[in-house]
């Protein structure tokens, strides 16, 4: 004997279906990172090894050694006074190149803590001479 | 004088939109998120005062530099010449792409060179110096 069951109304219940959402935007609000990678930007010329002809009096040289010290114009300098002399050199001249050459043996931070300071003194024609 | 309320104006927020719209800022953030994170090698980043914030991670490729002179670029080692091969995909795929350089505090500079060189190769030239605020 079969009894015929009444199909009682299929309906899916919506009224959770708010709460459910709220839980995955939560989610994803929560594991959206926000924070991007900081850091110090620059720009490498492109490639082909380009000559273009500066005027000796337009470069700045500064010159990194294996121990971090650093060598502006053939004065040895103190890092902290690079963005002080730049400042004024570029303040001078308004055409400076500043052409970092480091050692191939110096430390990555060494260098990072000059392009900082270049970055401070407003540099914007730098250019990162080969180590090697 | 007798004043009468003319009009009825319910007083309720209407609700029955609001999954909708919960469900449009759900898919903002699930668009915008970036789950896959690579791990990348154990690093000391330097430290710096004048950083800027890259503008998206989608535009990034993150170049892992230890102090042992290892270089990894999405989970996986490589020599220096490899780089040039690995970034010349990345370039063709997204043309705007900015390298995140996250070199060692000890990392030497003739490898961060060699680097520049095989990104200047590709024409890869956005690069950044990843690093960390310098506080004082």
């Amino acid at each position: 004997m079969t009894k015929k069951r009444r199909f009682k109304g299929g309906e899916i219940p919506t009224s959770s279906m708010a709460d459910i959402a709220f839980l995955l935007l939560i989610f994803f609000l929560v594991t959206t990172t926000i924070d991007t990678d900081k850091g110090l930007g620059i720009v490498l010329p492109p490639p082909g090894d380009m000559e273009i002809e500066i005027r000796k009096e337009n470069i700045l040289n500064c010159l990194i050694n294996s121990q971090g010290k650093v060598l502006l114009d053939e004065e040895p300098t103190n890092v902290e006074q690079i963005h002080r002399i730049v400042g004024e050199r570029m303040r001078a001249n308004d055409k400076l190149v500043i052409s970092v050459k480091a050692h191939p043996k110096t430390a990555y931070s060494d260098y990072v803590r000059v392009i900082d300071q270049l970055k401070m003194a407003d540099a914007k024609r730098i250019s990162i001479a080969n180590s090697n | 004088m007798k004043f009468s309320k003319k009009t009825k104006i319910s007083s309720e927020i209407p609700t029955a939109s609001m999954p909708d719209i919960i469900f449009m800022l759900l898919v903002f953030f699930m668009v915008t998120t970036v789950l896959k994170e690579y791990s990348g090698l154990p690093v000391n980043l330097p430290k710096a005062k004048r950083i800027e914030k890259l503008k998206s991670k989608r535009h990034t490729v993150q170049v892992w530099v230890s102090k042992e002179g290892l270089i990894s670029i999405d989970d996986r080692l490589m020599g220096v010449d490899d780089v040039s091969l690995v970034m010349y995909d990345k370039r063709v795929a997204d043309p705007q792409i900015v390298v995140s350089l996250k070199g060692d505090e000890e990392a030497e500079m003739g490898l961060v060179s060699d680097i520049h060189e095989n990104l200047r190769e590709v024409e890869a030239l956005k690069l950044n110096y990843s690093s960390k605020t310098l506080v004082d």
